[in-house]
């Protein structure tokens, strides 16, 4: 070891600048990121625009096919519109369902609030296949509500499962606990003193809930909305066991891209397109906040 | 402050919606304990076979071994990393740290189906493809920011006088760590730990694109046995699934507070 080295490996007393230290304790999250994110995501829309051959190849030029193909083709077209619609209703009927118990947790206290809480947040943490399963009991031909409508006299039941309805049901399911928590997040602003000041003037309770309690909680709203959609339009597992092949939305086809037809230019298209999506409901969201408040 | 009493027609409406929300995760325990072959509702006949079919299913057992070993890395790695750096963001008054904490917990707003074939195809180039190390990489960067939120809302609920105390009294910043911070840590890093380890044991589409012949995750089995068949096996190791994901739901509760880790 030569006397440099001696002199560089013993710690100096001075103690570490701030910037080193920093350096040092963001540097491995910061690498994890860098590897497994930021690097993955770019090489992704640089991919985008990448000549697709057969048999899974890659072209060497640039091109723009992929966009102009998709955005012109109508099959892509009614896909994006179909995805959408669908994320809409079903951040529409999660809303719906979603609501009622947001409202209930909030005005609940003490040990029965926290019981519910359970109640809503271990669906979340619960996998989603575990839960997509669950509907397919519920769902089947010979599942939960069939079983009810055949005892009823029901001569066929209904076809609940691999259809769109299916995957709507399934969906506003699996959405709700985000929408609750969002919902709740924002319902601070609810303060019972101004129902109570409406109900004394003489308002009866739906027009208290409509004039004041939605207002007063629409930044949740908001709030929740976005989550549900941006959730919805990218999930994966539930659509695909739920629609059982039969339903096509951008996440299913993302994936069918990818690991069936083996087209990764086109599969990274169809992802950038799902982040433009992601980006124009969060302008929409922003532009809604503001003309709230 | 007196709260608001609430009024019947919303304990009902609450009542059903909550029906709703819990139908699918309390149907499969009834489901579980069936005889029939084939899933139906309700079963003609109950019994135990499934759990035991479950736990002679070496393909089953052995996803659930790389399941759990997979999660016990990751939970260990993302702490060590995670640590550090919400030590960084909340104590170094740092220009900028709320940007930087931002950019660490984006990848959650990634859509994993976006996020998994990003990584598919960097993987891919460098032979990571159905390898456990792939897998703990990539698990990573979505577990990263549960334990990011939680460790950070700790860390910025702790009272600095007390270690402004023991540097007085002088302790180096390293032996004021580990003596005073990290004890009164503690709730927080169980709440992290419980959270990260089940984030990645129920972690199904990015390990869907990166599992393969030779190495598969409980939730990818699982997902590919619903897709092909459709028999009771899936719920009796959702029932263990379920129980899992109550204890982690408990700890988080006990140690860090639901409200404050999933209510902001």
């Amino acid at each position: 070891m030569t006397a440099a080295a001696i002199m560089t490996a013993v710690p100096e007393k001075r103690p570490i600048s701030a910037g080193a230290l920093a350096t040092l304790l963001l540097g491995p999250i910061a690498i994890v990121n860098g590897v497994a994110f930021v690097l993955p995501v770019f090489n992704l829309l640089m991919l985008s625009f990448r000549e697709a051959l057969s048999g899974g190849g890659l072209g060497e030029a640039f091109t723009l096919e992929n966009w102009t193909g998709t955005v012109t083709d109508s099959y892509y077209l009614e896909l994006i519109g179909q995805s959408i619609s669908t994320s809409l209703f079903i951040t529409f009927l999660t809303l719906i369902c979603s609501y009622p118990i947001a409202l209930y947790l909030h005005r609940s206290q003490g040990a029965w609030r926290t019981f519910l809480l359970v109640l809503v947040i271990s669906p979340l943490l619960t996998s989603a296949v575990v839960r997509t399963y669950g509907w397919i009991a519920i769902l089947a031909d010979d599942g939960l509500i069939n079983s009810i409508l055949m005892y009823f006299g029901s001569e066929n039941g209904i076809r609940l499962l691999f259809n769109k309805t299916g995957v709507v049901i399934g969906l506003t399911e699996i959405l709700m606990p985000y929408m609750i928590l969002a919902l709740l997040a924002g319902f601070g602003r609810l303060d019972h003193r101004i129902e109570e000041a409406a109900e004394t003037l003489g308002a009866p309770p739906w027009k208290v809930f409509w004039r004041i309690i939605v207002p007063l909680t629409m930044p949740g709203i908001a709030l929740g909305c976005l989550l549900s959609f941006v959730l919805a339009i990218s999930s994966f597992i539930t659509p695909k066991l739920l629609g059982g092949g039969r339903v096509f939305l951008l996440a299913t086809e993302i994936y069918d891209q990818a690991i069936v037809t083996l087209n990764w230019p086109l599969a990274a298209t169809l992802s950038m397109i799902i982040l433009v999506v992601f980006g124009a409901a969060l302008v929409f969201y922003s532009r809604l906040l503001r003309a709230i408040s | 402050m007196e709260e608001r009493p609430v009024s019947l027609s919303l304990k009902i409406t609450a009542f059903f919606m909550f029906a709703f929300l819990l139908a699918p995760v309390i149907l499969v325990l009834p489901i579980s304990f069936s005889a029939d072959n084939f899933m139906t509702f309700p079963p003609s006949g109950w019994s135990t076979r499934w759990y035991v079919e479950f736990f002679g299913d070496t393909h089953m057992i052995g996803a659930l071994g790389t399941s759990t070993l997979l999660a016990v890395a990751v939970t260990g790695l993302s702490l060590i990393i995670a640590m550090p750096a919400s030590y960084a963001l909340v104590r170094m008054r740092l220009p900028g740290a709320n940007v930087l904490l931002s950019f660490f917990t984006a990848p959650l707003l990634l859509p994993t189906i976006v996020l998994g074939l990003a990584i598919l195809i960097v993987f891919a180039g460098h032979n990571l493809l159905g390898t456990f190390t792939g897998l703990v990489i990539a698990h990573l960067v979505i577990v990263l920011p549960y334990a990011l939120r939680v460790l950070t809302t700790s860390l910025g609920g702790l009272p600095i006088p007390i270690e402004e105390a023991a540097s007085t009294l002088g302790g180096s910043p390293l032996v004021v760590f580990f003596r005073i911070t990290l004890p009164m840590m503690a709730p927080g890093i169980v709440a992290t730990c419980a959270l990260s380890f089940l984030v990645s044991f129920d972690e199904a589409v990015i390990s869907l694109f990166l599992t393969g012949p030779r190495i598969t995750t409980l939730p990818v089995a699982l997902y590919q046995h619903v897709e092909t068949q459709a028999d009771p096996l899936v719920a009796a190791i959702s029932v263990l699934l379920i129980l899992l994901t109550l204890a982690v739901v408990m700890i988080v509760d006990r140690t860090a507070g639901l409200t404050k880790t999933f209510v902001k």
